[in-house]
């Protein structure tokens, strides 16, 4: 009932509702008031493959709500002697009471919610989905813009194989969001994603220029072409460094227009943007605490309450 | 001369009626019918029909369809219709019906999908996005998948 595997896992309102626990509990995630909702609970986290933020802010999470949390990678473990994620998560099952997996394959936080009776939440299945990023992007852009119906959002580099921008598309659309798809053409958003997006009647605009689509944007999310999903390095090489956000890039940007990254960072962003009033990456990384509190406490049945002190 | 008998009637076996004309060839693959098995399998191919237009019509003698045998044939020949021959006479009408949901029918042919570990223990799943055209995705990953590589990849 709890899982989280992709977007469609919520509706406009239960995204809505996340994001106000999540504004409840931000004292709570800077550790300025404590608030043991979920004492005794065990959170398991699974990584397949490697995470820093998200790995993190989870335990972040559960800890600072009380809760305790086993920490999972796939090196050394059962998985190196060959161990079906089938019967991994079946170990889980017993040890914890919500699970949270990373895994380079494509469908395995599905397949894991039909493994097991905890419930799962996604944090990147492949070039999947990763609806927990999601919601603290959206949780970060509400909280810039006081809204999330109807802005104008440019999504920039590997669309392709990213799946934080997967998952947030499908939301934005919901939403009634304009999106500009910044990629060069080997690294387009999948033909299946578009198609899903179009028939939420949402205008998606696909470009593989960048600078004439800054003065428009309310929000410009870029992410990281990420060579460890190309299944050949030459294409790789090919687009590498293709955009690069300077300072003096955004001189002609809306007022209150937002930089957005998931992080990790190569040169897609320069430094130089950091001390400027539009980058919100770092805000981002840290909105991911309070965000997945709020989503640790849906998924095991806990209300956060109306006030937080 | 009967469009249907162009062939010889059979005595046990299935007919399958109202095929899209040209695919009978892949019916045959979808259902599995080994081409060395020792009872005949008689093919029209592009026989005018009613209702398509053109059609393909199979005979498949000494074998029966069943449920399963139908839910692979909503992949290719959705509009299909099944007449069950024993003894000369027609013994059971079916229809071919397409679920919402196929259940190991045929294998995702994305690489890196969880399904690939053939140790994997839960069953192939493909949902049905679009009847007409016809389109699925795996339940797991998410990917469309292309008919032509869905009956290569049949279970």
């Amino acid at each position: 009932m709890g899982d989280i595997v992709t977007m469609d896992d919520l509706t406009n309102q239960d995204i809505v509702d996340v994001l106000d626990d999540a504004e409840r509990l931000v004292p709570v995630a800077r550790g300025d008031v404590y608030l043991p909702l979920l004492e005794g609970k065990v959170l398991a986290n699974m990584f397949f493959e490697n995470s820093t933020r998200t790995r993190m802010s989870f335990e972040t999470a559960m800890k600072r709500l009380g809760g305790s949390v086993l920490n999972f990678t796939s090196i050394g473990t059962s998985v190196a002697k060959g161990e079906t994620l089938y019967d991994t998560m079946q170990m889980v099952d017993g040890y914890a009471d919500v699970a949270v997996i990373r895994h380079p394959r494509q469908g395995a936080a599905q397949y894991s919610a039909d493994a097991v009776g905890i419930p799962i939440l996604n944090a990147g299945d492949g070039a999947g989905n990763h609806p927990t990023q999601t919601m603290l992007d959206l949780f970060t852009i509400r909280q810039v813009h006081g809204t999330l119906e109807g802005l104008n959002v440019a999504l920039v580099g590997d669309l392709r194989y990213g799946r934080t921008v997967h998952s947030l598309s499908h939301a934005l659309v919901r939403f009634g969001a304009e999106l500009t798809l910044v990629s060069p053409s080997t690294l387009k958003m999948p033909v299946e994603i578009v198609s899903d997006l179009k028939e939420h009647g949402a205008k998606i605009t696909e470009t593989d220029l960048l600078e004439e689509q800054i003065a428009n944007a309310d929000v410009i999310y870029v992410t990281r072409i990420q060579k460890e999903r190309f299944p050949d390095e030459d294409e790789y090489v090919k687009v590498a460094g293709i955009y690069k956000i300077e300072a003096s890039d955004l001189s002609g940007a809306k007022k209150g227009m937002i930089v957005m990254h998931p992080l990790p960072r190569v040169d897609e962003i320069s430094p130089d943007v950091d001390s400027t009033e539009f980058a919100r990456y770092f805000e981002q990384a840290f909105n991911g605490v309070p965000t997945r509190m709020a989503l640790l406490c849906r998924s095991l049945g806990i209300d956060v309450p109306e006030k937080v002190k | 001369m009967s469009e249907m008998r162009r062939v010889t009637a059979i005595r046990n076996g299935t007919v399958v009626d109202h095929i899209p004309s040209g695919n009978a060839m892949q019916v045959i693959k979808i259902l599995r019918i080994d081409t060395d098995r020792a009872t005949p399998v008689s093919l029209v191919m592009n026989v005018p029909s009613d209702k398509l237009g053109r059609k393909d019509v199979l005979k498949i003698e000494d074998r029966e369809l069943d449920q399963e045998d139908l839910d692979r044939l909503a992949l290719i020949a959705p509009a299909a219709s099944i007449a069950i021959i024993r003894n000369h006479a027609v013994a059971e009408k079916m229809k071919v019906e397409l679920a919402d949901d196929l259940v190991n029918i045929a294998k995702c042919f994305f690489w890196n999908c969880i399904t690939k570990n053939e140790r994997e223990p839960l069953p192939q799943r493909m949902r049905v996005t679009s009847r007409d055209p016809l389109q699925l995705r795996c339940y797991y990953c998410g990917r469309g998948q292309e008919i032509d590589e869905l009956i290569e990849n049949i279970l």
